[in-house]
Formats: structure tokens, sequence, C-alpha cells
């Protein structure tokens, strides 16, 4: 397993490690319900060294990646980044991600874990079949970066003094807290360059902060130290899980892959038909516009029940009925205190208040779909 | 260290045993609910059910997974106790009092031998 620099501070911390995307990382350092609450409530500290990261450069990088990714990236400013998603052929997901334009022709990528070979593998080949590839440069910073996040309604009150401005690239800013939602800008720190985004994976207020891996310890430690008298705590992969889940956030390899294409996962606004083409715009135009075989949909329990987990079987509760599809994330939710889950069924079975029935260990327990987010942070 | 009272048995499995006559009360240690910790839901086996040393008969559901509960004896579910489905959470909070499981009517008492002592149990976790 690999690990990230952080993993001394982990042990340190008590953490409780486990086996993520081929990374030894930390599932909880108190419990999950303890970090899942302060995120909401407060503060909480992520290590997301573990994600990758990629740089594309020169003339033809914003039209290399137009053509890779399936959003719109010729609408960033420099300092600005998007949601987006990478898919083949067959209109699968390869990865989904964060795109940032740093500079006028500097983009960086920020991917899951678990793919970090799959998208630098596709990329070179994509890459490689490319008219202007002599003007793109690609590169694979993963190794040589680290990151952390830190999630939460009181975050902007003391980051500031952990990075201070004014920004020295990206969006030109002050202070970080001046960053508005997908902005990224610059910040020196000891005669190097970190980049700060206000983005995050949580449904609350945060940033982002990508440094060279050298680094991360003393910004973890400084983070740590400025964050705690705001209630900041450390929070592992499992609140990580709960909260993306309480916010209907997809998590690869659950949600997406490579045989579920983004309109399939509800994710049809991140799929820009009319900027041109791009690998899987086809099958996804013909989605678009014909439908699906089957839809993401969010549901909750409405008895007292187990929560519902991956892979749990989805029925219906009509007379003819049918096994629909499966969950493919769910837990009991720590702020609303039930179960949620997400899954696929078929079209025609995806409308809020249509009743579900989730198979938990040979038994039938009832639940109800219910329009996604299960929970949205007050403005 | 998680606590380890020297009135009871223990499995490898982490379960705990307290015997009076021929029932045996049963749980889950200090040890177990502390590496769960939140726990959200219990299932509980159905009175009258026959059930074997060994055998899987109740689920302890936490955030994140769901872990088998094992009978450390054999014989028949005597009774459940309901006030750890309708609070979970007394399963963190009073492992060995009020969050207790089941209670087995013994069919065969010489399986008790086969049970670990809390020294044993001890071991067992320290070396975890």
């Amino acid at each position: 397993m690999k690990r990230t620099p952080l993993y001394a501070t982990h042990q340190q911390l008590g953490g409780k490690l486990i086996e993520f995307g081929g990374w030894e990382m930390p599932v909880q350092y108190t419990s999950i319900t303890d970090e899942h609450l302060a995120v909401r409530k407060a503060a909480g500290l992520f290590d997301i060294s573990h994600m990758g990261e990629a740089l594309i450069r020169g003339p033809g990088a914003e039209a290399f990646l137009n053509h890779t990714l399936t959003n719109d990236l010729s609408k960033l400013a420099a300092g600005q980044g998007q949601y987006t998603l990478m898919c083949n052929e067959r209109g699968g997901v390869v990865d989904d991600l964060y795109a940032y334009r740093l500079a006028a022709q500097e983009y960086l990528l920020i991917i899951n874990a678990s793919r970090i070979q799959a998208d630098l593998g596709w990329l070179t080949q994509q890459l490689a079949a490319f008219d202007q590839r002599n003007e793109v440069k690609l590169d694979n910073a993963s190794d040589a970066t680290g990151a952390i996040a830190v999630q939460g309604p009181r975050v902007a009150e003391f980051i500031n003094s952990c990075f201070p401005g004014p920004s020295a690239g990206g969006t030109t800013v002050a202070r970080a807290s001046d960053l508005k939602k997908n902005q990224i800008a610059a910040f020196r720190r000891a005669d190097a360059t970190i980049w700060v985004s206000r983005t995050g994976y949580t449904g609350e207020d945060g940033f982002e902060v990508i440094a060279p891996a050298p680094m991360i310890e003393a910004i973890w430690s400084q983070v740590l130290a400025t964050g705690k008298p705001y209630g900041l705590k450390p929070a592992g992969l499992g609140a990580r899980d709960t909260l993306r889940t309480e916010v209907c956030y997809p998590l690869y390899g659950h949600e997406l892959d490579e045989n579920t294409t983004p309109i399939e996962a509800g994710l049809g606004f991140f799929v820009a038909l009319d900027k041109g083409d791009f690998v899987g715009r086809t099958v996804l135009a013909a989605q678009k516009a014909g439908g699906t075989n089957r839809k993401l949909v969010a549901f909750k329990m409405t008895g007292k029940s187990a929560p519902p987990r991956p892979g749990y079987p989805i029925w219906g509760t009509g007379p003819a009925t049918s096994k629909l599809g499966q969950v493919v994330s769910g837990t009991q939710s720590p702020t609303l205190g039930i179960g949620i889950g997400l899954g696929y069924v078929p079209p025609e079975f995806t409308k809020p208040n249509t009743t579900l029935d989730i198979e938990i260990r040979g038994r039938r327990a009832p639940a109800v779909i219910v329009p996604k987010p299960f929970y949205r942070k007050a403005d | 260290m998680a606590n380890v009272p020297l009135d009871l048995k223990y499995t490898k499995s982490h379960e705990w045993v307290r015997v009076n006559g021929d029932v045996a009360t049963v749980g889950i240690t200090d040890h177990a609910q502390h590496e769960l910790t939140d726990v959200v839901f219990v299932e509980l086996p159905d009175v009258g059910r026959r059930i074997k040393a060994g055998e899987a008969c109740a689920v302890v559901e936490s955030v994140k997974t769901a872990s088998d509960i094992y009978s450390p004896l054999s014989g028949e579910i005597a009774e459940v106790n309901q006030a750890v489905v309708d609070d979970p959470a007394l399963v963190n909070s009073e492992p060995y009092e009020d969050g207790w499981f089941f209670r087995i009517k013994l069919s065969n008492l010489a399986e008790l031998s086969a049970l670990l002592g809390p020294e044993q149990y001890k071991m067992q976790i320290s070396g975890a």
C-alpha cells in the first residue's frame, strides 16, 4: 500500500488506517459520526494527498482537454475550475474530476486516487492520436504533490491566517477567503507556490490546498493548530463518504464506472454537447435526447431498519414486483438519523415519492425515492 | 486498554457471556464496541430459535459496516433485548450492562469450558 506524506501524522493522531484505492488511509480518528458532524457544524481537515494531479500545458492544451473531457473548458478564465468527466467512446466514465485553468495555457486536473493509472494511460493514449499533440505537454504530478481539504462553515474565519494574501497567480484576490466557489489562486509559502481553491466534496463551504509533497506535513499542522479554536477536527475517509452521500455527490466505482454514462448518473449538466466534438459525444447526445435504460435515484428508508449498503437489491412495491436494480451507495446519515442511499432503477420508477423495497440480508425494508440532495447547507 | 470484566467469559469473535445456571446472557465486548464506534442498528434473533455454538445469529451495524455476531454456545434463544433495537447507542455506552443482545437456554453446559477467560481475552486484544 502507498502512504501519503501525512502517514506519520495519522498515526500520531490515532487514525484507524485502512486500504483505499491502493493507499493506507485513515477511515476515522475518533468516530465517523463525530467527524461528520464537526464538518457540518464547524470544520474538518482531510488528507487528500492520495488523489492524483495531472498538468496539461501548451497552446494545444485547451483543445486537447475539451476533446477529452465532457464539460466546456473554454468557459474557464485563468483561476477558475469546473467539475467534469472523462468518457470512453461508449460514453462510459473513465473518471470524474476537477479541471482548473491555472493560467492561459496551463491546466491542472485533480483525479481520483483509484484512477491515477487509468486516467494517465487514457490521456496519454488520447494525446498520441491528437492532431496538435506537439503543442501539448502532459505531466503526471501525483507523486510530487500533496493536498488537504478544509471543510465546514467556520473555515473562512481562519483560512487567511494560514495562507496570507495577496494571491500570486490564478484569480487575483487580496485574501484566500475572497475566492468565490470554484476559483483557485496561487499563494507564496516559503519560496514555493501552493494553490488554494474554494471547492470541496462535502456540501459545506471550504477550501482545498494543493502543495509540493514535502510541504504538506507542515501545512497540515499549521491548519490544525489554527483551526482548533474554531472547532476544526481531523476527519477521515469514513466521514468523507457519509458527507458526500448526504449531498448526492458521486464516488467513482459506485455511481460511476466505465460502463455507466454521466446521463444515467444524472450528470447531464456537466456534458456540454454544443461545445464541439469530444470522446463519447455521439452516445451521450443520443442518451440526452432519447433517454437511458436506467437512472440514478436517491432514496431514504421509511421504517426502522438497517441502513442500505452498496450491492443490496432494489425491488418495486407494486403488485408485479420485480428487481429494479441495486444500491450503489448507502449509509446511516449522521445528519438526518435515517438510512439513505443511491441506486440505479429503470426510468419509469424514478419519480420522487415512488416506494421501493431494499433487500437487506434476505428481508425487504421499505424506502421512498426523494429529490436530490438529502441535505443542503444553510446559506 | 478496553474494559474486560473478570466475572465474564469471552469468545475470539469478541462476544462476552454471563452464565446464570443454564441461562447465558450474550453481548459484545468494550473492545468490540470501541472498534465499531457508533452503532446505528442491531438485528436480533427470534425468540425460540435453536442455535449452535459458532453460528451467526445477530448483526450489529455501525455507520460504515455490518458485523455478524456469533452465538458462543448452543441452545435456544430465550429472550432478546429490545432496548438495543430501540436505542443502538446502548451497545457503545453500556456493552456489559443494558447493551446485552440475547439470552440462551443452554443445551450443553460442557461447551462453557471452551470459552476464553478474561486473561486469555485480554491477551488476544492486546496482541491485536
